[in-house]
Parts: C-alpha cells; structure tokens; sequence
C-alpha cells in the first residue's frame, strides 16, 4: 500500500496557513483616508502626530486608526464624511504645516499591518487614476553636451594663449584646426580631460594639423543616464508637490519614465504640474536698497527687481544676470570640512562672467533666482507674471555672501544637509533637464475603476460556483476535493499576490478566472486516469495511486507550456499585461502544489487509510 | 456522471487529410483576411487617443459626432462602448499635435452637448510607442514558440516537437483570421490571450502525447496509427472535460468581464476551441506522417533508463 509520509501534510498545513495570512487582509476592504506629509519634507515624527491627532481630538472629528509609513501619517475614517471634515479642520488649523492628499486605506487590524501584511496592491485600472510615460529626450541631453564642450575647447585654448584656426562642431564630436604642430603639442595638453572622458585624435589636414574631440561611448551613455536619472528626480520632487498618496516615478527601458498616480482623476492638471519647465540665473543682490520698503511701496528702484525667497522674504537683485543655468555644468551637494555645501560646475563662458562680476563683488551676496514657467488651467492664479495661459513664478532659491572671487567651480555654504540637497536637486533641474515628451498617457476615472473591480469579482464568483458545480456533478466525492483543491489555489494566489505586492489589473483578475479552468485540468487529468485504472479492472486503492502516480508526469509536462507563455509575457510585457503574467505564472506554481500535494493529501486522508475499500465515489 | 463510460474507439487517423483540408482552407482564408481586411489594430498598437465618456442617459451618437465635428475633429470615430450611456471616442494619430491638448479638446466638446457628460477613461498611445508594443508583441510570440519548441524537443523527440509547434501555431493564425473577419478590436489584451492560448494549446498536446510515449512502450504490435487513435481515443474525455471547464469560466467572462475585456475573452474562448481540436486531430496526424514510430521513442527511453527494461 502506498505510503503518504507525514512531513507532507505538515507541509501542505503549514503553506496554507501562511498563504491564508498572507490573503487576509484583503477581507476587511478599504476605508477613506488622509496622507499627511510634512510641508518642509521632514519624516513624520511622533510630535507631529500627536499635533495633528490633538487638532482632530479638539475638532471631535473621530479617528479610526493612524500610523505612519513612509516618513507619512497615514489617518483612516469611517466615511468619506468625516474624511473631508479632517482635511478641514487640518487645513484650518494645521498652519500650512502639512501636505494632505485623500487617499483610502485598509480596514485590515492593526496587528496585521504591524507585522506587514497588507492586501493586494490594485493597478490604476482598477483604483482610477493616471499612468504617463515621458520619454527623455537622451540625443539632445547629449547633444547640449557637445554644444558646452565647443565653447569650453574655445575657452580653454583662449585661456591657455594657444593660438587656433578654427573650433567647429562635425557631428557629435569637434574639430579643433591649428596653425602648426607647436600649437597641436600645447592644445593637446589643455584640452585633455582630467578624468579621461573626452577622447583625442589628431591627424594633418591642409588647413594644417587637427584635433577631433570625441565623448568616450561611457561618457555619452554617463550623460544620457544622468539626463534620465535627473528628470526622474525633478519628476518626483513635482508629483510630491502634487500631494498624492502612493504615487510611482520610475525608469522604464533607458530613456523612458513611467509615471503612476493613483487617485488622481484630471490628467491636464498633473501633465501640467509635471511638465513645467525651470530655469536658472545668477544675479547680484542689491544691497543698497531696502527690499521691505520696496515691497510695501510697490516701487522698485531702477535696475533692480524686488522677488521673493522661499520662505516669502522680498529680496532685491539687480537686474544683470552673470550666468543662467544653460551655462550650468554640474551641481552636486556634499560634505566639506563636516559641513554640507553645494559644488557648482559652470562651462566656462559662465566662469568667465563669475569671475569678472564677482571679483569686484567679494563681501556682498548673491542670489541665484529659479524660475518656473507652467501651462495655467482655467481660473488659476499666476503667482508670478502671467502672458496669456503661460505663467512665469520666480523666486530666489538661494543668497549667499561672496567669500571670495569665483570662477568656473565654485561652493555655495551655509546650509542644511536637507537644503544643500534640495539646492543641488534644483539646480539641476533647473539646468539641466534635457527635453522630455509624453508617448503615452492613460488614465481611468475612479467610477470606471470600481466598475471594473466589481466586474471581475462577479466573473470570478459566477465562474467558481459554475466550476465548483461542475466538478461535484461530474466527479461527485472527488469533485469536491477538487473544489476544495481549486478554492486554497485560489487562496494561495491571492496570498502571494498580497505578499509580492504586485500591482494587480484587470487582465490579472481575468487571468484568475481563465486560471480555475486551467487549476482543474490536474484534477481531471487525475480522476481521468483513475477512472481508466478502474475500468481496467483495478481496485479502487489501486487505481488512486496509479492515477496519482501516471497523471504526475503529465501534469508536469503539460504546465511547463504554459509557464513558458507566462514567463515571456512577463519578460516583455509592461503595465496591465505584466499583471496577467504574473498571476497566470503563480496559478500555475500554486496549482501543481495544490493539485498534485494537496489533492493527493486529501484523497489519501479519505480512502487510503481505509482497510476495505470496494466503491469509489468518482 | 461521466459522459465516457468506454474508452472511445473513434478513428481519428483515418480521416486525417479531410482535416488538413480544413485545417490549410481555414489557415489560408486567414491569412487572406490579414491582408486583404487587416485587423482592427487597437491604439496600443497604432497609436492615437481613445476616450471613454459615459453620458447621464442614453448617449446620442450623432449628437456626440456633430459636436466633434464642429470642433474639428473630423476623422472622429464615435461607437457605443458596452451600455448605450457609454461612447469611445477614438482619433488617430497626426504629427505634431499635442496629445494632451486633444483629450482637453475633445471634453469640451462634449461638455458642450452635455455638461454633465464625465470623462471615464482617457488613453493617449504616441506612434512610436506603439510601433515599439507591435515589435515586442512579435517578438514574445516568436520567443514563446522557440522556447516551447526547445522544450517538446528535449521532452519527446523532435518529429514530435515539430508537429506539435506547427499544431500551435495553427491556433494563433485562427484566432488573427477571426479578429480579421470580426472586426473586434486587437489591443494588448488579445496578445496576451494569445499567448496564454498558445501554452494552453500546447498543454492539450504534450498530454496527448505523454501517453503516445507510453503507448508505444506498451502496445508493441500495434501500427503507429493505431497507436495514435488509442492515445487519442484514451485521453479524448480529459481534453474535452478540461476544455469544457475552461470554457466554461472564459464564457462567463466573455459575458460579465465588461468591453474591456471583450476581446480578450474572444480570443481565449476561440483559442480554447481551436486548440483543442488542433490538439486532437493535427498535432498526432502531423507526427504520424512525419513517420513516428516506435523506434523513435524507444531508443530514446533506453538511453536515460535503464529500469524500463525490468518487468
């Protein structure tokens, strides 16, 4: 008699106990939320909590659970009534503390967050929202580079007195022509790049000797990916100003962005937020002048402009700009002498300027000015100046006093790790986003979203209890182990959906109705093979373990086909269909354990230990 | 209940060339549908813009197309999407023309008709994306038939192999002859269907051909035809029992899934159709007259095992 060893079972218990964890707290649905996240960008701390839990306390406005995740407080309600009255009462009396987007949260225990269990993460077909790809614009990332290496090579060869025909720009790389071969030696040594990055090669024309100037293939790839890397980072610094709960910024294939924001339910606005564009200028800050007065008297000296700072003081910079940020190389944030500051790179038409206006300027500050230009939606306000639907905000990001003459490299102290950080970030952003387009864009509205759910939830219970009644018709005892098989797969499933936390679409509910046809196939090929055993003459403990045993190889072929197709569909597939992919893959994997373990388990429990056994119920 | 009380004896073999005739007239007329109709390739693939708007009452059509009409939008295909208080709006694409601007557009003008009209879903493709979905779209059918073909040929033998990829392969170009003729919309979905289809197929197939391995280990005597229809015959209620549970749940989700999944649902319930009888009567038939025969599996089995030779 076939013996069934006792570290299965444990097994199989032990599995199902996991994967049922693991599904429940997809049971309790969600709630009405708020996301709380602190305007200076600050983590959440347990002080701010209690703040906003006492504002709340003090309004009456009932609390069902709060946490934080993510450097967020997360605040759930009982309904969307008493949603809209926090947000309220926080945005009357939190003092412009805090960023506060709607979102829903769980109603699973709190224990089960705490020990991370959290329900399936729905895709934005299923939740609304919208889902954007950029793609960056990497040719002309690099092509700017090319245009700042010619006016660096011009620079460089002025400076270093090497007196030159002609710097003239062939493709991508730059031609340098030179008088005589005397000049070539002094050339090559000033144009050399320190960190290799550039490649020279020289050679004899008529019009005399010649260098090209090439970027390394690493170097252009360094600066496509920096390029990326770069409107990936200002990507996301918007779409948090946008205040949105979960949102997803992330690279997709190289010069791709993918950009998901759930909840979000007009497009124009977020394309609109995401897609302004920002510039740069170095200015000097009049000192003369008082800026308080000029604000209060609305008369700004002349050659002077009264602006902002961030946090809302005026400032009056003169009206010369010294450098604007297409001069701007590089700018990075780091730590000197324990101390954060910020490294500017300028090309060297910029240092030059730097250089000539800040060499009688020591002792006196300067202000480096962003400035936003963005598509206004109807009825906004411009908080800048306005030219038709265009608006134009500028404000300084930063005033530091000059220590001493700058030049083509230069450090901004003074500051915060954050601020450094975030001066660096615009900077950058302000510079040196290379162009970027949206290829594709969808969005779902949040009614369509829970038409959608509410379809695939009665697909998939009229399709179980049609396959539940037609394995217990056709199979009778067995067909029930079959559903019961059929019913922990599908639990199973959703269990390792909610640990992996793949986001799950519509396509993927569909391919959790389309997988119970395929998650009985085992049973079937088994109870076939058993019926065959008996109708051979078999007896009936017999004929289980023959069909059990024969069936086995088959089931294994026969899945392996189909994980095939899972597996490619998810190598190329994106969005929606990787979602199939995924669920098609794991159904098959949780199918050959349930059916081919876990049937057997059961069938054993039932007829196997039985001394007699003359009639099968199959 | 059981609807195969007996093993079948239906010989299948025998009538093998009426089936490639149906089999080559349907694969012909297919392809022929490709390219004299095409397919009604969704904007995932052409690029373009599709809105979804749902109207507070039934949607007049004409109203909508006039309305978009007069805002410029002249090659604006307007259909009724799902329930009658639904309508796609669908515009391809044109160089140069802000996609984002378009959808705006397109929203007050309807707004026009309707205040109250709500835009429920908004999908704007650019050409060059979708030009990239369609080569990557080829290339994992490509790859899914490489890999799958690798695998039968290691797993049985390679005429076995061959016909069972060449099996497969019928059952895509179908489901593409029956998008051509229908005209339902081919997007993203439908690829993936079939590529799902194509692994179910090739399920169908490898089960009948694990127990043809088996049959001519056992039925020593019998001509390979006989082997084949009993292999067949043997797992025939399997293959129809199993298909009939998996039509069973993709027709209901043909029914309840939404437009959405419209066609995705018709190609997995096609393909399952298709699939199952390319499983039974070209898959075996093609290896039979690629001459399988007992040799062919036999040498095989005797060089991994040593332990058959024992009773």
């Amino acid at each position: 008699m076939y013996q069934f060893a006792k570290w299965k079972y444990w097994l199989i218990i032990i599995v199902m106990v996991v994967g049922t964890l693991f599904a429940l707290p997809n049971v309790f649905g969600e709630g009405p939320a708020l996301q709380l996240s602190r305007n200076d960008r600050a983590a959440m701390d347990q002080a701010s909590k209690d703040k906003v839990l006492g504002l709340l306390n003090a309004d009456s406005v009932p609390v069902e659970a709060s946490y934080t995740e993510k450097d967020r407080l997360v605040l759930r309600f009982a309904d969307t009534e008493t949603q809209s009255k926090a947000r309220e009462t926080i945005a009357k009396r939190g003092n412009g503390e805090f960023l506060v987007a709607l979102s829903s949260a769980s109603r699973a225990p709190d224990w089960m967050r705490a020990v991370g269990l959290k329900p399936m993460s729905l895709g934005l077909d299923l939740r609304g929202g919208v889902h954007f790809v950029y793609e960056v614009d990497t040719v002309g990332a690099v092509d700017q580079a090319v245009d700042r290496m010619e006016r660096d090579a011009r620079a460089t060869l002025r400076d270093k007195r090497v007196p030159y025909a002609s710097v003239t720009r062939v493709n991508d790389s730059i031609r340098v022509t030179l008088r005589s071969q005397d000049d070539l030696t002094a050339a090559q040594d000033a144009l050399r790049s320190p960190d290799g990055s550039i490649l020279l090669n020289t050679s004899d024309s008529a019009a005399g000797p010649t260098i090209e100037m090439t970027m390394t293939p690493a170097e252009v790839k360094r600066r496509q990916d920096v390029a990326v890397q770069q409107n990936i980072t200002t990507l996301r610094n918007r779409v948090d100003e946008l205040g949105i709960s979960e949102p997803i910024v992330t690279r997709q294939a190289v010069n791709r962005i993918v950009v998901q924001l759930p909840g979000v339910q007009d497009p124009n606005e977020a394309i609109r937020v995401l897609g302004a564009t920002a510039t740069l200028e170095f200015r000097l800050v009049d000192e003369t002048n008082n800026p308080y007065e000029a604000a209060q008297t609305k008369r700004v000296p002349i050659g002077s402009k009264l602006l902002n700072t961030r946090d809302g003081r005026p400032i009056l910079v003169k009206r010369d700009i010294i450098a604007t940020g297409e001069q701007l190389s590089d700018a990075s944030s780091g730590f000197a002498e324990g101390s954060p500051q910020v490294n500017v790179v300028l090309d060297s038409r910029g240092g030059q300027s730097m250089m000539e206006a800040t060499r009688d300027n020591v002792g006196k500050r300067m202000a480096v000015v962003y400035i936003e230009k963005k598509q206004l939606a109807e009825g906004e306000r411009c908080e800048g100046t306005r030219n038709g639907a265009l608006c134009t905000e500028e404000e300084v990001i930063s005033d530091a006093t000059i220590q001493s003459v700058l030049s083509d490299r230069f450090r901004i102290t003074g500051l915060q790790a954050t601020e450094a950080r975030e001066l660096a970030l615009l900077l950058r952003s302000g510079a040196l986003a290379a162009p970027q387009t949206i290829v594709e864009q969808r969005s779902v509205g949040p009614s369509l979203g829970q038409d959608n759910i509410d379809r695939g939830i009665r697909a998939m219970a009229i399709g179980l209890l049609l396959t539940f009644a037609f394995m217990a018709v056709y199979y009778r005892a067995f067909g029930w182990i079959a559903n019961l098989v059929l019913l922990s797969n599908l639990i199973l499933t959703v269990g390792l959906l909610s640990m992996l936390q793949a986001s799950l679409s519509l396509p993927g509910i569909a391919a959790v109705v389309f997988h119970m046809g395929i998650a009985v196939d085992a049973n079937i090929l088994i109870y076939e093979r058993i019926r065959e055993e008996l109708r051979n003459g078999n007896s009936p403990l017999q004929s289980i373990n023959v069909g059990f045993e024969k069936a086995f190889a088959t089931i294994a072929d026969s899945n392996v086909t189909t994980l095939i197709a899972g597996v490619v569909l998810f190598a190329f597939g994106t969005g929606t269909i990787r979602s199939f992919a995924i669920v098609m893959t794991l159904g098959i994997i949780t199918s050959l354990f349930t059916s081919v373990v876990g049937s057997r388990a059961l069938v054993h429990a039932i007829w196997g230990t039985r001394r007699k056994l003359d009639h099968l119920s199959i | 209940m059981e609807f195969f009380h007996k093993v079948t004896k239906y010989p299948f073999m025998h009538t093998r060339k009426v089936w490639y005739g149906v089999s080559g007239v349907a694969i012909i007329a297919s392809i022929v549908l490709l390219f004299v109709h095409g397919l009604n390739l969704g904007i995932d693939f052409t690029g373009g813009v599709v809105l979804e708007f749902a109207y507070p009452k039934a949607a007049n059509i004409e109203r909508t197309r006039t309305a978009l009409q007069e805002a410029g939008f002249h090659e604006a295909q307007v259909q009724n999407f799902g329930d009658e208080r639904s309508v796609a709006v669908r515009l391809l694409p044109t160089d140069g023309q802000d996609v984002n601007q378009v959808s705006k557009a397109v929203t007050d003008a309807l707004k026009k008709t309707d205040p109250e009209v709500e835009l429920r879903r908004a999908e704007v493709v650019g050409p060059q994306v979708g030009e990239e979905l369609t080569n990557q779209g080829g290339l994992a059918i490509l790859f899914t038939f490489v890999l799958i073909g690798i695998y039968t040929w290691w797993r049985f033998q390679w005429k076995m192999g061959v016909s069972a990829i060449i099996a497969t392969l019928h059952d895509p170009l179908i489901i593409l002859g029956f998008f051509a003729v229908s005209d339902i919309p081919f997007d993203l979905a439908v690829l993936a269907a079939i590529l799902a289809v194509i692994g179910y197929s090739l399920n169908d197939t490898v089960v009948v051909f694990d127990r043809v391995r088996e049959n001519f280990h056992s039925m020593r005597k019998a001509s390979p035809e006989e082997v084949m229809d009993a292999s067949i015959n043997q797992t025939l209620s399997r293959t129809i029992i199993t298909s009939g549970a998996t039509l069973l749940v993709v027709v209901v989700l043909l029914i309840e899934g939404g437009e959405t999944l419209r066609g995705f649902s018709w190609a997995l319930t096609i393909g399952i159709l298709v699939g199952t009888y390319s499983s039974i009567y070209v898959a075996g038939a093609l290896a039979l007259d690629m001459k399988l025969s007992a040799l062919d599996l036999i040498e095989q089995k005797k060089d991994t095992s040593e332990l058959d030779a024992l009773p």
